[in-house]
């Protein structure tokens, strides 16, 4: 990611994260080692399809869960 | 016998809204050593539907194997759950996103959910308020909703007016290996439920020990049994899940060739007449 864009802040599970502006979901999934299959994104508490992924641009405060599946009862 | 067995077994369908079960054990993933006694327990039990449950993916540790690669999807209906949420709110989005996930491995367990609304940590007994809210919520959205409660039959009969596809009461607290506490309340529950629709699917949720308590509950007249740590945490988990396969395959059986009534005093089981005697009676 090149040095002379705007930087963003967002949180990705709990965690702080500087982005790029202009980063698409896709995009920061492959950054993360997350863009595989059984993955659920979620943007601000609301489901992001993944249909959306190439398009959805991050924004500044963006707040993100991305789950997978475990083990469980 | 074995031909016996498996004549009724395909004749005795488990219907759980639109998704028919060739076993009526569903099997947790959680707790297992390690994945592959996972996979190999599932294996001797026979289930064809396996619950799992959705956390955030490891941020540093990319190379951390997914328990996908684990089970057989093409051959295993997965049933996703709402395990450690505490309200209704956060339950709804966690079914959403277990949605999203089997949408994408094109599972048909796409379309359903265990919902499990917490009340507390300690007891991890269901919050029944909770628990209705999100059943209502989730069946607007489109979900088959199959919920994890307590054995009070007044909730259960409420999700079940809320439009839940099973209501799963538990047998005694999760993992507690207690089997079932209130057979009375159970049994209530099995009446209320099935009443004017003896298909509706009432399954026991939680508490299993052995399979004995596998075999009570089928007995008493549940279309399934749900359990996870009594397979997870044997000692041997690939003998006590075949356990487990045999006792429900047991239990079903047993109630449908119906139990005798329990009577106060014996009945003997040979002739009365035609009894030898002594030479001199007396």
């Amino acid at each position: 990611m090149s040095d002379n864009k705007n930087k963003l802040e967002i949180t990705v599970n709990g965690e702080p994260l500087v982005v790029d502006e202009g980063t698409t979901v896709t995009q920061l999934l492959a950054r993360m080692q997350m863009n595989r299959r059984g993955i659920a994104v979620e943007i601000n508490q609301q489901l992001e399809p993944r249909e959306n992924h190439d398009h959805r641009i991050v924004e500044h405060g963006d707040w993100f869960e991305i789950v997978t599946l475990v083990g469980g009862g | 016998m074995d031909n016996v067995l498996v004549s009724c077994e395909q004749a005795d369908e488990f219907k759980v809204g639109n998704h028919v079960l060739h076993s009526r054990l569903i099997l947790g993933t959680g707790k297992y050593d390690s994945f592959e006694e996972m996979r190999q327990a599932i294996e001797a039990s026979g289930t064809a539907c396996v619950t799992i449950a959705v956390r955030r993916e490891r941020l540093h540790d990319s190379s951390g194997r997914n328990i996908l690669d684990y089970l057989d999807a093409d051959n295993l209906l997965l049933l996703p759950n709402t395990a450690g949420c505490y309200d209704a709110e956060t339950a709804v989005r966690c079914a959403r996103m277990g949605r999203e996930i089997l949408r994408g491995l094109e599972n048909p367990g796409a379309n359903w959910v265990k919902l499990e609304v917490l009340g507390d940590s300690r007891t991890l007994l269901p919050d029944p308020i909770e628990t209705v809210k999100a059943t209502e919520l989730l069946v607007n959205d489109g979900f088959q909703v199959l919920c994890y409660t307590s054995d009070d039959p007044i909730i259960a009969r409420r999700l079940k007016n809320a439009g839940a596809t099973a209501v799963m009461p538990a047998g005694s607290p999760i993992g507690s290996g207690l089997g079932i506490l209130n057979q009375n309340s159970l049994q209530i529950i099995l009446e209320d439920l099935k009443n004017d629709d003896p298909d509706y699917p009432v399954i026991v949720d939680a508490g299993v020990g052995t399979a004995s308590d596998v075999a009570i509950a089928m007995e008493l007249g549940f279309d399934g049994v749900l359990l996870n740590t009594a397979v997870a945490r044997a000692k041997n988990p690939i003998k006590m899940a075949e356990a487990m396969r045999l006792g429900v395959k047991a239990g079903r059986l047993a109630r449908l060739g119906g139990r005798i009534n329990k009577a106060k005093y014996a009945a003997a089981s040979s002739p009365d007449v035609g009894v030898i005697t002594s030479r001199d009676p007396k």
